[in-house]
């Protein structure tokens, strides 16, 4: 059993280091999809500088007042383990270096967004907002 | 002795189950008892921001008012795909518990209140921080298991 267990963590420790040194496609192609719809005479690329804005915030007018910003739950550094503000349930880093597997499931990223946007912003956010935001998280 | 964490942790790990398993056969009177859930689209989707209750802790009408309402949850918006949303409606519903319809609180229904009838301080220990965090006092509460104490 301890062998088995061991082995496991030896994989993915192992798995782990190769995607975040590779980068993602599956990231890389959700960034163009937001990319797409962005998409506009003024759009010339996403900004890792205003994902930073964005996350760190404080915004006015989220639908949860004890959460002005992305950092409220998952911590101005988003390389830490996060914490949801009322449950307290562990939330796992948004750093794609400290969480590799963030931003690479579509549906996923899209529910986030979906619910966290009116959450923290009252509003959805656009097509750059979430490029913008996906962008500062993956350079961190 | 050794260092190794994960030694370490392993044997945590084992004390620990043959505890809960001396325990559970000593004293199985004291575990109250609801079945694990078992369905993984409502263990992952609804386990991500707190424990997963088990279905048969509301009744169908509570959980039903519960699906209708993920826009405003308790405050939050937890919405859903609406193919998760139906998935997770039917299973809970379909493996409900008894209760008052009306009240989509757990800790809402009369059965709750009568067993958890202390200082209201209690709530407010940092450690357990709201009265929906079972696991912070029934340790194996994510099983189904609610140790009766």
């Amino acid at each position: 059993m301890k062998t088995i267990l061991l082995l496991a963590a030896t994989v993915a420790f192992g798995a782990g280091v190769a995607l975040a040194a590779s980068g993602d496609p599956e990231r890389a192609r959700i960034l163009d999809g937001y990319a797409a719809q962005a998409k506009a005479p003024d759009f010339t690329g996403f900004s890792a500088e205003r994902g930073r804005a964005l996350y760190l915030g404080p915004h006015a007018g989220g639908k949860v007042a004890d959460t002005p910003a992305c950092a409220s739950c998952h911590t101005r550094d988003p390389a830490g383990t996060g914490r949801h503000y009322k449950t307290g349930r562990d939330i796992l880093p948004m750093a794609v270096s400290a969480n590799p597997k963030r931003f690479t499931d579509p549906a996923e990223v899209e529910k986030r967004f979906e619910r966290d946007c009116v959450n923290v912003l009252g509003r959805a956010c656009t097509a750059r907002e979430k490029g913008d935001f996906i962008t500062f998280l993956s350079n961190r | 002795m050794t260092s190794d964490p994960n030694f370490r942790a392993l044997t945590g790990i084992a004390a620990f189950a043959m505890l809960a398993l001396a325990a559970g056969a000593a004293v199985a009177s004291e575990f109250e008892r609801v079945l694990p859930v078992a369905d993984a689209a409502t263990r992952k989707e609804c386990g991500e921001c707190h424990m997963a209750f088990q279905p048969g802790l509301l009744p169908a009408a509570s959980w039903t008012r519960i699906m209708d309402g993920l826009q405003d949850h308790f405050g939050e918006s937890a919405s859903l795909p609406a193919d998760i949303a139906a998935a997770i409606r039917g299973y809970l519903t379909q493996n409900a518990g008894s209760g008052d319809g009306r009240l989509i609180r757990i800790t809402e229904q009369r059965w709750w209140l009568r067993k958890h009838d202390f200082a209201p301080s209690i709530w407010s220990r940092r450690e357990v921080g709201a009265k929906s965090n079972c696991e912070a006092c029934h340790r194996t509460a994510a099983q189904g298991l609610y140790e009766d104490d």
